[in-house]
């Protein structure tokens, strides 16, 4: 089919994955918009138990997690302008700097839900509990679920052909904000509204 | 796939030769060729195979509710004395089978009949070949959209054996009654396995749609399937989520004994370790969030379909396009203004109950534009009665029926009166039977050829409309009247009320008439697989049609298309003026001699 030239692609100017990606979050503010419904109902309907559940959290480990977030967002963000300059031991860095970022979030979510799991709080404890686990939890998934590609975009870079797909970095990194995004408001809701 | 590419083009001049090199450069295994795929037209006959399988199995549940509401306490024929005991006694239907039969006939019905067949097949074939380019956006992502589906139907039908059944609430799944069970845990995640594909399904096709179409190819030179089906895969991506999140708290009641859903001194007869303090209503809000634009997701790919297969068999330009596409548009939009009429009686303020009811019943505008439209189409055509026009006409019809019982249940006084009766079972099977089905048939019918590049037996194809539609309507008409006569939907056994056992021979004439519409679909089934084999082997452009995918070879290969695809004119130039001929297809260039030769080769090549 080389001889033909059946498209002239993209049409929109944006690369059919980054076009693809702001769909999918587009569906993903949706996803969280249901949780976010329910966590409103449910706490106009439980004001007591919900203030009570929020003081029982510890919001200074939840601070520490959203710097680490948000700082991961810049270096996110450093990484794909490092690759689009051809740094590539910057761009290692950086990626390493956001990978390293996400495990540390990862593993203070750890030490909150081991510690809440010791005073034997469960997601039927109380309403409250069970929208703080499934909020937390689902958005802990989307940054496991982020690591993978960060992960495995570092290691390829390490390879002999290096890695040089500026574009995907920053599909990448439009996922990336966005978890980061769900957090900033998943913080004051949490851990902030007594 | 070479093999019948091959036979396909004996004899097809040297423009093919091309396409079938093509073929062998990407020649792959049998695993990639035809199992996990990623050619959008592998995809679309996989999801059109799997969807057709489950037509059956959901038909066989639904035969098996209306001979328990026929012959109450009576043996299945044939069957009975194979089930297990859990499931029936001495060869009858039990209470507790019967909801699972209920719950499931819907629940594949709508999750892996017609969605995946409207929004997985028909978008998956139609939307690449309709703008003129090779492939989706991304191949990957539509692979995993296709095998999310046989993942879930498994899942699902898995509760089938475990411990208390599959999840018997109903499609709906209300809790209370939903949070226990793994019958229903299987259900939900089942379902968040389905949603998954179609937020992926739908985020592709509107990727391919904004970003692949042809040359010259503006938005308003798309076939009203191709409208139909964007504006859907954009309904897909934003409602499906809200389902897949009410899906998981659902799930966490389940497994983790919270008590979103749950209210406070609930009592559960497997010991009650939930907390209190949830809101059953709030499952139904989030549930119809998505599920009243699930609703559209049914219906406006099929809305498309009509349009075209009216517009090519009345030889004639489909009447208004813009104001059909700004119908699609309107009909997506107040379909997410709208859920709330599913709860009426869910104890709802009359207030927000009336603001439901006017917000319903503005949906009559935008969908009586389309039905005017479709007649203005037809109107003073020159039509062509073959199969899929047929169906198209039979879908206008049962559409309207259907539409119109819509009406009575929006209307919120009218329907605390017959909601949860079988005058919303007739309503619904006639917008989702009458109007998505028989548009399917009429989207199959039309793009067989293009599909399998062979000719589908059209005898076969009348007598399969004609059987449908008088057995469609004996089955489902008289539903309307047990409705109106109180009899309540999802009920073992009807005859237990007094007032209810006048509707027994009713009920039984319904059923005779279920049995004929079942046995009716393997008239499709056989067509389908006899013309396989035997049919005739399809010219490219058999309909004589304008849009684009009639421009590529009669069974397309990879890449599709073998020549290069401008796009001079929108989609319905049918008896223009401008061309000796009764149609002007979309990639033939405006009058030169050349182009006259062209479009004259390219209507007689094979």
């Amino acid at each position: 089919m080389s001889a033909l030239t059946l498209t002239h692609e993209p049409v929109t100017g944006i690369r059919h994955g980054k076009l693809g990606m702001w769909i999918f979050l587009a569906s993903e503010v949706m996803f969280f918009s249901g949780f976010f419904t329910a966590f409103i109902i449910l706490r106009n309907s439980n004001l007591a138990a919900f203030a009570k559940g929020a003081t029982e959290l510890s919001w200074p480990l939840a601070a520490l997690n959203t710097v680490v977030l948000i700082g991961s967002s810049l270096t996110m963000a450093m990484a794909i302008l490092s690759l689009e300059n051809g740094k590539k031991q910057r761009f290692q860095l950086f990626m390493f700097i956001t990978f390293l970022c996400a495990c540390t979030f990862l593993v203070v979510k750890y030490i909150e839900y081991t510690t809440k799991f010791h005073h034997g709080i469960y997601p039927s404890t109380s309403t409250f509990f069970a929208m703080y686990f499934i909020m937390t939890g689902f958005h802990g998934i989307h940054v496991l679920g982020g690591m993978i590609p960060i992960g495995w975009m570092l290691s390829r870079s390490f390879s002999k052909k290096g890695y040089t797909d500026y574009g995907r970095v920053e599909i990448l990194g439009l996922y990336w904000h966005f978890v980061d995004l769900v957090w900033i408001f998943l913080f004051p809701v949490l851990y902030l509204i007594f | 796939m070479e093999a019948a590419v091959a036979t396909h083009e004996h004899g097809a001049d040297h423009a093919h030769a091309d396409a079938h090199t093509h073929e062998h450069v990407h020649h792959t295994s049998f695993i990639r060729h035809y199992i996990f795929s990623t050619d959008h037209k592998t995809i679309a006959k996989q999801f059109f195979g799997s969807a057709l399988f489950f037509l059956l199995v959901g038909g066989a549940f639904a035969l098996l509710i209306r001979w328990q509401l026929a012959y109450p306490g009576e043996p299945i024929p044939v069957i009975g004395k194979w089930l297990p005991d859990s499931l029936v006694s001495n060869g009858a239907i039990q209470p507790g089978f019967y909801t699972q039969l209920v719950t499931m006939h819907a629940t594949i019905m709508i999750f892996f009949v017609i969605i995946p067949i409207a929004a997985g097949s028909f978008a998956n074939f139609c939307i690449p070949l309709m703008i003129g380019t090779d492939d989706m956006a991304m191949p990957y992502v539509n692979m995993i959209s296709f095998w999310l589906v046989p993942v879930a139907a498994l899942t699902v039908l898995a509760g089938f054996f475990v411990d208390g059944g599959t999840a018997g609430g109903g499609w709906t799944n209300y809790p209370p009654l939903s949070a226990t069970g793994t019958g229903h845990t299987l259900w939900v995640v089942a379902i968040f396995m389905v949603g998954f594909s179609s937020i992926l399904g739908g985020m592709n096709y509107v990727a391919t749609v904004l970003n692949k179409r042809a040359k010259g190819m503006r938005m308003f030179d798309l076939p009203l399937t191709v409208w139909a089906l964007f504006i859907t895969a954009v309904l897909q991506v934003l409602g499906t989520p809200v389902l897949a999140a009410d899906a998981s708290l659902l799930f966490l009641d389940q497994v983790f004994h919270s008590s979103i859903f749950l209210p406070e001194n609930l009592l559960i007869s497997t010991g009650n370790l939930h907390s209190g303090g949830g809101q059953p209503i709030l499952w139904q809000h989030l549930f119809w969030f998505y599920s009243h634009p699930a609703v559209y997701i049914m219906i406006v790919p099929i809305m498309g379909v009509v349009s075209d297969v009216l517009a090519t068999f009345s030889r004639k330009p489909i009447y208004g396009y813009k104001a059909m596409v700004f119908a699609l548009m309107a009909i997506a939009f107040l379909g997410f203004i709208v859920w709330g009429h599913h709860m009426f009686i869910s104890g709802m303020s009359p207030l927000l109950g009336t603001t439901f009811m006017l917000s319903t019943i503005v949906i009559a505008v935008p969908s009586s534009i389309k039905v005017f439209n479709w007649l203005g189409t037809v109107w003073r055509g020159n039509i062509y009665f073959t199969t899929p026009m047929l169906n198209a006409l039979g879908f206008i019809g049962t559409f309207t029926i259907g539409g119109i019982s819509g009406i009575f249940m929006a209307v919120g006084p009218i329907d605390v009166y017959i909601t949860d009766t079988y005058f919303i079972v007739a309503h619904i099977h006639y917008v989702l039977f009458g109007g998505s089905l028989f548009g399917i048939f009429a989207g199959i019918y039309y793009w067989y050829p293009k599909m399998f590049g062979k000719m589908y037996n059209e005898t076969l194809g009348k007598w399969h409309f004609v059987l449908t539609f008088i057995t469609f309507n004996l089955c489902f008409f008289p539903m309307h009247m047990l409705g109106v006569g109180g009899h309540m939907r999802r009920i073992h056994d009807p005859y237990i009320y007094d007032f209810l056992k006048p509707f027994q021979p009713m009920n039984e004439f319904i059923t005779i008439f279920a049995i004929l519409l079942g046995f009716s679909q393997l008239l499709l089934i056989a067509n389908i697989l006899w013309c396989l084999k035997y049919g005739k082997v399809a010219p490219r452009n058999p309909w004589k049609a304008n849009t684009l995918e009639w421009a590529a070879p009669a069974h397309p290969g990879h890449g599709n298309f073998d020549r290069d695809i401008i796009v001079y004119r929108g989609p319905y130039e049918y008896s223009s003026p401008e061309s000796k001929k009764d149609y002007l297809p979309q990639w033939i260039k405006p009058a030169t001699k050349t182009s006259e030769k062209e479009h004259e080769a390219i209507a007689h090549e094979g």
